[in-house]
């Protein structure tokens, strides 16, 4: 490890965090466009952080410590998440301290805090929505990492540099697991990041929220670090798709400065589309109902078992 | 002097600290303040002893001792296997022995110097199965055990429903115990030597061993709680006191982990692949039962026995892949899953027994074990609330504490499977990681649920606002087994290094944890690798340097105000979710497992109840037929005992005559 590789972990870390808001700003343009109405601007997000930063904080008089540190606990674990996942280059240092495995279990670690801190004042909705996040966790959990073991079965590895790799190498193949596992992922995707069908990010109605149920007691400076660390796991999401789905464009090890420049610009082309996708997703579709959403996820972890079974008899 | 002697020594010290209680029975000061605490340095004593037996290059130790039958002396023996379960005894019964130094209250049932005696002997005998090395010691200690831990269970033995967890525990135990004396007696394959060194010897013919492996599989999974036998548990553990439920949850199902790894690989070297296939089915099965019932349950403790049938089936199920592994001649992988199944009984060991003593405290600051009545506690118990809260995420299984180094082997083992030269099993086995991946993310579940009703939110009784802080000697147990935790996910290399002289032992592989400092990789780097060291400074890092620049660039203003709560000005502790209404996904999605009964209030109610029961399907599926069954049987034979002393002897006379007619 040297102060070159530290360097250029640093940067995609700092492209990670940078990006991530405005990753949600380009999704709210699409879906505005999508919807006939006029779209905020792209950089909306990064606004609304700046102004929340500079508000006093509001805090419930019975608030824990625990309550004041998840926010700074989920930024911490979905940046430590951003630095295990080859968004950009494979031979980063952050990347092989922890494989796919291990990613879901930050995930893991992002969410139970998120939900012990939602019931800490001992709201009604607060713990309403922690109840219903980690419902929808507990089957989304499983359900991601039975995506990752499809690619395991693919690539013989784990770490999630060596899926890329394999999954990127010449020949061109397509694996009828993956498709499996694709969709499997899109609907973990959809579920784990509070987008419709399972939970909507703009909703004003109470009773039908999840995510913004669980953090309706934060404001100012712990909103904005919520917010961010939201905005980061969408945008990890999306990076873990392409490491598994698309993984052309992502610098091979050794690579070049200019191949990494090539490969960043991949990644942002690779996110406008994504995002497109995803507003034209949730503009289709509509909300589920509550006691819809295990259906929903357990047909995603049905979907990648299946792919895991379609790979082992097919043998590919 | 070799290592078995001074354990020996140390043994003998456990039956004079508990003997030296029975001096002054009732002097609380004396036991709580002198005996339990020079326990606690024992026990220190016993894991430097394990951590001895581990070291590369040591050789079993033997020693026998003129005890037992005149044929028959009791046979000792200290090797790596022993070793590591001595460590996680004496590991996790130093942090243990701290807390009941300062737990036990007088006028709690037993007194406390008969409390200290039966708690002291448990230890010993423990520590005797550990290294017995012949079937007639192994027994006695196993027996010493069970016999120690029913008093324990049942030290509040006024309470009716307390003395009928103890007798529910005791009747399967003996089950147990009589599997696991058969076991032995197929064992000793017609030789009559009973020694385990005699055992190792013949081969027996596989259909007879396949009735050894079975018969331990019984017997041992009684002690550890593997469905069907797992009643008990969710029984004993609330009835018994709280550093009680920690021994037995975190130290004593170990023991039947001991034994049968001790039986299959050492005794019985492994012999059929389906007697691994069979382990892994009934584990998974109870992995998952375990977790999907300890979510709805509404009692803490009871909550944590559950989760312990949880665990328990995530070790016999990596035993199971061992057993599969091994069978196929995979010897590496079959120590990579071996691994798995030691290091996660070490880590069960140190957060379950932190969970159980955190209950206790909570049980001794509020009184109240059930989830419906507290609430809020982290405010009134800080120091309580956050090492509980290293428990929680640790034994949720989330990196970077050590419940994930386990659980990630264990996943790792699983996905070498495809490797294993057999059509049949490969198609299994997907099926076998969607339900362990269910079973670890449920357990998260399940620990939100913990955690988040007994210290967050608001107390649920006015009489929890008096709630008072732990002592410094509970505290101290606390902090002790909470280290641990952190500790051994920080560096898992010393966990899987731990491991790898057993493996050696039994499996002659062993598991590198890689060549760098900080990261294990077990098979190959390019396969998997995991830091835990790393991720935790990672986080620690990232939060830190936020939390500065936040304030560094910002400033950090707060006003307290009344919780938002969508403007709802008029909360009660009553709209929070109650640990009914934190289950109720589970009992929805997961409907069909239970039996519900449920008691809706009509809308004309004056008084309205709302009542639900939740019970096993074991007990009407199985139990209560068995029962009524063996009672009917019963009925039948009364017809003999008429009550009439003539009658009885003329039995006897026929017996003899019968007898006699047999011998001439």
């Amino acid at each position: 490890m040297n102060a070159l590789a530290i360097a250029r972990q640093s940067w995609e870390l700092l492209l990670a965090i940078a990006m991530a808001p405005i990753l949600m700003g380009w999704i709210a343009q699409c879906r505005a466009w999508l919807q006939n109405r006029s779209a905020p601007p792209l950089l909306q997000p990064w606004h609304t952080i700046r102004k929340l930063f500079w508000k006093d904080a509001a805090l419930g008089d019975q608030a824990s410590p625990l309550f004041r540190a998840t926010p700074y606990v989920l930024f911490g674990t979905m940046v430590v998440a951003a630095a295990i996942i080859p968004s950009v280059a494979l031979d980063l240092p952050f990347v092989w301290a922890a494989d796919a495995i291990a990613l879901v279990g930050v995930f893991a670690t992002a969410r139970v805090f998120m939900a012990l801190a939602a019931m800490d004042l001992g709201t009604a909705f607060g713990s309403l929505g922690a109840r219903r996040e980690m419902m929808i966790g507990f089957l989304a959990e499983p359900a991601l990492l039975m995506v990752f073991f499809n690619a395991f079965l693919i690539s013989g590895s784990t770490a999630l540099p060596s899926i890329v790799g394999r999954l990127s190498a010449p020949p061109f193949v397509i694996y009828p697991s993956l498709a499996f596992a694709g969709v499997a992922f899109v609907m973990v995707v959809l579920a784990e990041n509070a987008r419709i069908p399972i939970d909507n990010p703009a909703t004003h109605l109470e009773l039908t929220m999840i995510h913004e149920a669980m953090v309706l007691e934060y404001s100012a400076r712990h909103l904005a670090l919520v917010e961010w660390a939201s905005a980061l796991k969408l945008f990890n999401y999306a990076c873990i798709g392409f490491a598994l789905f698309v993984p052309w464009g992502i610098a091979p090890h050794h690579a070049s400065p200019v191949a990494m420049l090539l490969a960043e610009v991949a990644l942002v082309l690779k996110l406008a589309a994504a995002g497109a996708v995803l507003a034209v997703v949730e503009t289709v579709s509509a909300k589920l109902r509550i006691f819809r959403a295990p259906e929903f996820l357990a047909t995603a972890f049905l979907l990648a078992v299946l792919g895991l079974l379609v790979h082992l008899m097919l043998g590919a | 002097m070799p290592p078995l002697v001074l354990l020996l020594g140390l043994i003998v010290g456990w039956l004079a600290l508990g003997a030296a209680g029975l001096i002054r029975p009732q002097h609380l000061r004396f036991v709580g303040r002198v005996l339990f605490p020079l326990g606690a340095l024992v026990a220190l004593g016993v894991a430097w002893l394990g951590l001895q037996a581990l070291r590369p290059g040591h050789a079993a130790d033997l020693l026998v001792l003129p005890l037992g039958l005149p044929e028959l002396p009791f046979h000792l023996r200290l090797d790596p296997l022993s070793g590591f379960f001595l460590l996680l005894l004496g590991g996790a019964s130093a942090g243990i022995s701290t807390f009941a130094a300062g737990y036990f209250r007088a006028g709690e049932g037993t007194a406390p110097g008969l409390l200290c005696l039966q708690y002291h002997v448990f230890l010993a005998s423990m520590a005797l199965v550990l290294v017995a090395d012949d079937a007639y010691a192994f027994m006695v200690a196993w027996e010493t055990m069970a016999l120690s831990s029913y008093f324990l269970v049942t030290t509040q033995h006024r309470i009716p429903e307390i003395r009928r967890a103890g007798f529910l525990y005791l009747l399967i135990a003996h089950i147990g115990a009589i599997s696991i004396l058969l076991c032995f007696g197929v064992l000793q394959g017609g030789s009559w030597q009973f020694t385990f060194d005699a055992m190792r010897g013949p081969q027996l013919t596989p259909a007879w061993a396949s009735v050894a492996f079975l018969l331990a599989l019984v017997g041992f999974g009684a002690k550890a709680g593997l469905v069907p036998m797992h009643v008990w548990l969710p029984e004993a553990h609330p009835a018994a006191p709280s550093p009680v439920s920690a021994l037995m949850s975190g130290v004593m199902l170990k023991t039947a982990v001991y034994g049968l790894l001790r039986v299959t690989f050492d005794l019985l070297h492994v012999q059929q692949w389906w007697w691994g296939a069979i382990t892994l089915g009934i584990a998974l099965f109870t992995g998952l039962f375990g977790a999907v019932f300890a979510a709805v349950q509404t009692d803490m403790k009871r909550l944590l026995a559950y989760s312990s049938i949880e665990n328990i089936g995530l070790i016999f199920s990596a035993v199971g892949l061992t057993i599969v592994f091994h069978a196929f001649g995979l010897h590496l992988f079959a120590a990579l899953a071996l691994s798995a199944a030691l290091i996660h009984c070490l880590n069960h060991a140190l957060f379950k027994s932190l969970l159980f003593l955190a209950t206790g405290s909570v049980l001794h600051a509020t009184g109240q074990r059930n989830l419906g009545k507290l609430g809020g506690l982290i405010r009134h118990m800080p120091w309580v609330a956050a090492l509980a809260l290293v428990g929680t995420l640790a034994i949720a299984g989330l990196p970077p504490l050590n419940g994930f180094v386990s659980e990630w082997l264990l996943l790792q083992a699983f996905l070498l499977t495809p490797q294993i030269p057999h059509a049949f099993v490969n198609m299994l086995i997907p099926l076998g990681v969607a339900a362990l991946a269910l079973t670890v993310a449920l357990a998260g579940y399940v620990m939100v649920k913990f955690y988040g009703v007994i210290f967050l939110g608001q107390p649920r009784e006015e009489s929890l606002q008096e709630a008072h802080q732990a002592g410094w000697l509970e505290r101290m147990g606390l902090v002790w087994l909470a280290v641990g935790c952190v500790a051994l996910g920080a560096f898992p290399q010393l966990l899987l290094n731990g491991a790898a002289p057993v493996t050696r032992d039994l499996l002659s592989a062993a598991v590198q944890p890689g060549s760098s400092l900080w990261s294990i990789a077990p098979i190959a780097p390019e396969r998997a690798s995991y830091s835990g060291l790393v991720l935790l400074v990672g986080i620690l890092g990232v939060v830190g340097v936020t939390f500065v620049l936040v304030r560094r660039l910002y400033h950090g203003r707060v006003r307290r105000t009344a919780p938002w709560d969508c403007g709802y000005p008029w909360q009660t502790p009553r709209m929070q979710d109650t640990a009914e209404g934190f289950g109720q996904p589970i009992r929805h999605i997961f409907g069909s497992a239970f039996r519900i009964e449920r008691e809706l209030p009509s809308p004309w109610d004056t008084a309205p109840r709302y009542r639900v029961q939740i019970e096993d399907r074991i007990w009407r599926a199985l139990y209560l037929p068995l029962a009524s069954g063996v009672r009917r049987l019963a009925d039948a034979i009364a017809v003999v005992q008429g009550g009439r002393l003539a009658v009885y002897l003329l039995y006897s006379f026929l017996t003899l005559i019968g007898l006699l007619g047999l011998v001439l």
